[in-house]
């Protein structure tokens, strides 16, 4: 059991600057995030993307608005639960009580969810019946390439993710690798060695193709494909494996007992608690009037929800407003020298 | 002005006035029209507005830029006359605009 004075849901731009108030006014933190990196939208949607709205820098990307979140939070030892999803919100006295999809239990008086529009999870096939098939021999990540060995494997997508294992399968496997267009949006070297694999028959690429039905009784035994030209293929396969990118999907958040309309969640702008005490919603994922969805906003409010905390992590003490640029006590937290 | 008909997957036609400027995706989520997601709010990053366009309005819409296509990879049953809803700014020439909403965009 994991005890904090806040945990924060959520390792996107307003979860970090959040974090980093929290331990400038002297309070405990932990973070956790279903991504296995932390930045969220920023590094996973547009990690490349210039950011022109800032505060203060002019131009920046995600990626190097996340790193130099990071940086900002260096002085502080902040325990990040990467690759898990909250799945548990709990009342248990004056704390809550926080499970994750890998079993690690919080108990926190304060939990700040920074969530943007959920969690990241991956796309999956549009043909329902793939469900009956998935973890088997249905997957969207790949955790144990061995199991394919000697085997069939249907690759489908078009980016880096489904290319780079096409090349790595097609040594020890026979692959297919299926894509709904003739282009690619993976890298241009790996695209080049893909079409030269399938020239020497070590990858059978259909393009302009799209799954249509998955078939097996116990076990996947083979899938139908069919092209724009409504050109119908069946493919026998031992696998199936999609690599269609992440989406978001509030998930869990759900079943909290919150206020949640649109996918947002309802908090007062004091202290951005929701309709539970000492749960918060920051970011993208909180709605109030006048809500702007903007970095800048997250971090706002990020720092009131901080401040909230400090009443119930330390209920016998007086919160006392300070600047970094005068307060001892914030240098010290910092490491840096006071004048 | 121009009047857009989403027509959601339970075959449900709305017909709604929207601005020149806004985007389809916009008009739609202003509107509170279901099927419509836009989690990354317009910028052309999630692949969860996905419309299809009626043939005879897919030509006369402006064409796709740099990376709708590559984000369409990710939609859910993309089809030929599959767009990012967020990528079609409204204007007067769209006057009855006929687009399909999918089942779900994820």
């Amino acid at each position: 059991m994991n005890k904090t004075d806040a945990l924060i849901i959520g390792a996107g731009p307003t979860g970090l600057f959040t974090a980093h108030q929290l331990k400038l006014i002297g309070l405990d933190c932990e973070v956790v995030d279903n991504l296995d990196k932390i930045g969220g939208q920023c590094i996973e949607l547009y990690p490349d993307k210039p950011i022109y709205d800032i505060p203060a820098v002019p131009e920046c990307t995600g990626e190097e608005l996340t790193n130099n979140l990071i940086n900002q939070i260096k002085p502080f030892d902040i325990k990040f639960h990467l690759s898990e999803r909250v799945d548990e919100v709990k009342k248990e006295g004056d704390n809550w009580l926080v499970k994750t999809n890998n079993g690690t239990t919080f108990q926190t008086p304060n939990v700040i969810i920074a969530g943007g529009v959920g969690s990241f999870e991956p796309r999956k096939f549009p043909v329902k019946e793939c469900e009956k098939f998935e973890n088997q021999s249905v997957f969207y990540s790949i955790k144990n390439k061995k199991m394919f060995e000697g085997k069939t494997v249907s690759i489908f997508g078009g980016g880096d993710s489904a290319l780079d294992w096409a090349v790595e399968l097609s040594k020890n496997s026979k692959v297919n690798l299926i894509h709904r267009r003739d282009d690619f949006r993976g890298a241009q070297a790996t695209v080049d060695n893909v079409k030269e694999l399938a020239k020497q028959g070590k990858i059978n690429l259909f393009t302009k193709f799209q799954m249509t039905a998955i078939k097996g009784e116990k076990k996947l035994e083979s899938i139908d494909i069919k092209s724009d030209d409504k050109e119908l293929k069946t493919l026998q396969t031992d696998y199936a494996l999609g690599f269609f990118g992440l989406i978001m999907q509030l998930g869990p958040i759900a079943n909290w007992g919150l206020n949640i309309d649109k996918k947002t969640i309802e908090v007062d702008t004091e202290k951005f608690e929701t309709n539970q005490k000492g749960i918060y919603a920051v970011g993208d994922i909180c709605s109030y009037p006048g809500k702007l969805k903007l970095i800048l906003s997250g971090f706002h409010e990020g720092a009131l929800a901080a401040r909230a905390c400090f009443k119930l992590a330390r209920p016998n003490e007086k919160y006392r407003f300070e600047f970094t640029t005068s307060s001892k006590s914030i240098k010290d937290r910092l490491g840096v020298k006071s004048d | 002005m121009a009047k857009i008909t989403y027509i959601t997957h339970d075959k449900q036609n709305h017909t709604i006035e929207v601005q020149n400027g806004l985007t389809v995706m916009e008009g739609a989520v202003q509107n509170d029209i279901p099927g419509i997601d836009a989690d990354c709010g317009g910028g052309m990053a999630c692949a969860t507005c996905h419309v299809y366009v009626n043939d005879e309005w897919f030509d006369k819409i402006t064409p796709k830029e740099d990376g709708e296509e590559d984000m369409l990879d990710m939609a859910f049953e993309p089809k030929k006359n599959s767009r990012l809803s967020c990528q079609i700014i409204v204007s007067d020439e769209l006057d009855g605009l006929t687009v399909n909403i999918p089942s779900k965009q994820g």
